[in-house]
């Protein structure tokens, strides 16, 4: 350690690890040589989470969580209060574009295996951090009581019904009423500002912890820790900071430009981002003809509609997700990345990413016998992905993986 | 610090003893958060039966009224509508055709057109299945969803089917028929939510 570090500094690291930390997570974290592309979308999904927490605020000065007024409060953001309309469409864009990259950096470690041994908890925490996502996108939705987060809200809340002999009881309590209502509105608002970020915050920093206790993972699956100089540092890792902070920004701010793009171009993102239905004040007493979530939960309301039988059906919504939390023991192959793995995981990899986005896209889709048919073979393909890992990742033979990082 | 002449069995008795009641004070202290989501007596209290003149309702027509927050449908039945409820076509595909389900109406509407009398249908318009509203499509025409369609109940967010007597067909999502309404009809005023005997 320099001695040399200003008066102030050494005060300060005397009663607070601030130069510690620094090093620890920044400076001296060795992050592998070869990280492409794919690793960007972490740090994109860190910098969306600032966005929401910082114009979810704003909004929360603007919105009146009551069934009168919050449709009125949220017209009034969009054309009384000064720029209100940008703030309100960059949360809204952001809540879509948090998905996109969340689903992204979810792929990115399926293709490399990064959920794999050590890395299983943050990969478990990354779930943890993707459900209380979907819980807060959710309730979000709900906030501007127009009639898609009306119905939306209606259809969500009765999956619990389904659940035998206390289902009933269970939605009234969620509810807090008997039907969906300003009880169920005021009680969405304070988990979607105060709770769930609160979860969701802790959640972001122990998946980052878990990160920089084993390292990051690589697009090859080589372990950096294996081969280092005299002096303990990997000699194919480099410092995170400023090497890959700075390195990214290029990517940050394309990520921007599209991002811009989207709030000040296709706000609504042709339906996609805010559906045309939630324009209306919320109705009880009319089902939109066409009711339809958000695209981010469509591959899992496809799952649901699939299945002719409403227990059945809430299950195998459920399962689809909790058999995510357990992908790091299904898979039995030698090697992480799939650029070692055999033919049969690369297939099934790009055969499940395909049969996934299918999914999403019919979850919007109305009900007719061609698409009922085509979600089940989605979900067929959706759970055979994840139950037959531990059958394909044995059989198949794997490539040898090289000790370094190879040279480009 | 020396661990010498410690009685483990003491101290494992009173780390249990100690985290039991921690445990009981957890509880304690999570009621009154876990009570206060129950239904406020507020919300309970709205909930008053509600009455609707339905002396200009034609048949084929369908009025929504408004009980407990939940739209309720009334309709006229039309004479085909009526006698389309008995036939063995339409009953051969339904999944409870007795209202056998006794939670989903009460008594006097455990019939054939599941009403007090048979022109006249008053059901929640809540689908069984995860409670969107279904559309009434009356008419008995081929659909896309149907070819065979004989009038009834469509419910746009999953696909259940329902006949005009608000009965489930097999084979679709929801898994009981609609539910009636305690209600009671004086004279041209229909009231929901109320029953006398």
């Amino acid at each position: 350690m320099s001695t040399n570090k200003p008066a102030f500094m050494q005060w300060l690291d005397q009663r607070l690890p601030v130069t510690n930390a620094y090093e620890k997570h920044m400076s001296k974290y060795y992050a592998p040589v070869n990280l492409n592309f794919w690793y960007v979308f972490g740090l994109l999904a860190t910098l969306v989470f600032a966005n929401q927490i910082l114009t979810g605020i704003w909004l929360t000065m603007s919105f009146v969580p009551s069934a009168d007024e919050a449709f009125l409060s949220v017209e009034y953001i969009m054309r009384d209060v000064e720029m209100g309309w940008l703030i309100r469409y960059m949360h809204s864009t952001g809540a879509s574009f948090f998905f996109i990259v969340v689903y992204l950096h979810m792929f990115r470690g399926i293709m490399y295996g990064s959920y794999k041994k050590p890395r299983e908890l943050i990969w478990v925490f990354g779930m943890f951090i993707y459900l209380v996502l979907m819980a807060e996108g959710f309730m979000g939705y709900v906030l501007p009581w127009g009639q898609m987060s009306y119905w939306g809200a209606q259809v969500i809340i009765s999956l619990f019904g389904a659940i035998p002999v206390i289902g009933d009881g269970l939605t009234e309590w969620i509810r807090g009423d008997f039907l969906i209502s300003g009880i169920t509105l005021n009680r969405f608002f304070a988990l979607h500002v105060i709770a769930l970020p609160l979860v969701l915050a802790l959640l972001v920093v122990l998946h980052i912890l878990a990160l920089h206790e084993v390292g990051s993972n690589n697009p090859d699956g080589i372990d950096i820790k294996k081969h280092k100089d005299e002096q303990g540092k990997p000699l194919d890792g480099i410092p995170f900071h400023p090497y890959y902070t700075l390195g990214k920004l290029p990517m940050i701010i394309v990520f921007l430009f599209v991002f811009c793009g989207v709030i000040f171009f296709f706000p609504e993102g042709g339906g996609y981002f805010l559906e045309h239905a939630n324009f209306e004040p919320a109705n009880p007493l009319k089902t939109p003809a066409h009711i339809a979530p958000t695209w981010y939960y469509g591959a899992f309301y496809s799952i649901l509609r699939a299945v002719p039988d409403k227990l059945m059906g809430v299950i195998a919504m459920g399962a689809a997700i909790a058999i995510l939390f357990i992908l790091p023991w299904l898979d039995k192959s030698p090697v992480l990345s799939w650029r070692y793995k055999g033919w049969m995981s690369k297939t099934a990899i790009v055969v499940f990413a395909l049969a996934f986005i299918m999914l999403s896209y019919l979850g919007g889709q109305p009900v007719t016998d061609l698409n009922t048919w085509l979600a089940r073979i989605g979900s067929v393909i959706y759970f055979g992905f994840f139950l037959l890992m531990p059958i394909y990742t044995r059989m198949e033979s794997t490539k040898p993986v090289p000790e370094r990082v190879p040279a480009k | 610090m020396t661990q010498d002449g410690v009685n483990k069995g003491r101290r494992r008795f009173l780390y249990i003893a100690t985290g039991a009641m921690g445990a009981v004070g957890a509880v304690g202290v999570a009621t009154p958060f876990v009570r206060s989501w129950f239904p406020s007596e507020k919300a309970k209290a709205i909930g008053a039966p509600v009455t609707v003149d339905i002396s200009r309702l034609e048949p084929g027509e369908m009025r929504i009224a408004e009980w407990r927050g939940k739209p309720i449908f009334i309709v006229r039945r039309t004479e085909e509508a009526i006698a389309n409820l008995k036939s063995d076509e339409l009953v051969d595909r339904l999944s409870d055709p007795n209202s056998e389900v006794v939670s989903q109406q009460p008594e006097y509407a455990q019939n054939p057109a599941r009403s007090r009398s048979e022109d006249l249908l008053v059901l929640e318009g809540v689908c069984t299945h995860l409670g969107c509203s279904p559309q009434f499509l009356p008419n008995v025409e081929p659909q896309s969803f149907d070819e065979n369609w004989m009038g009834g109940f469509f419910c746009p967010c999953h696909g259940s089917r329902f006949d005009l007597a608000g009965r489930v067909f097999r084979g679709v999502p929801a898994p009981t028929n609609l539910v009636v309404p305690p209600h009671m009809i004086e004279g041209s005023m229909l009231t929901i939510g109320e029953d006398t005997a």
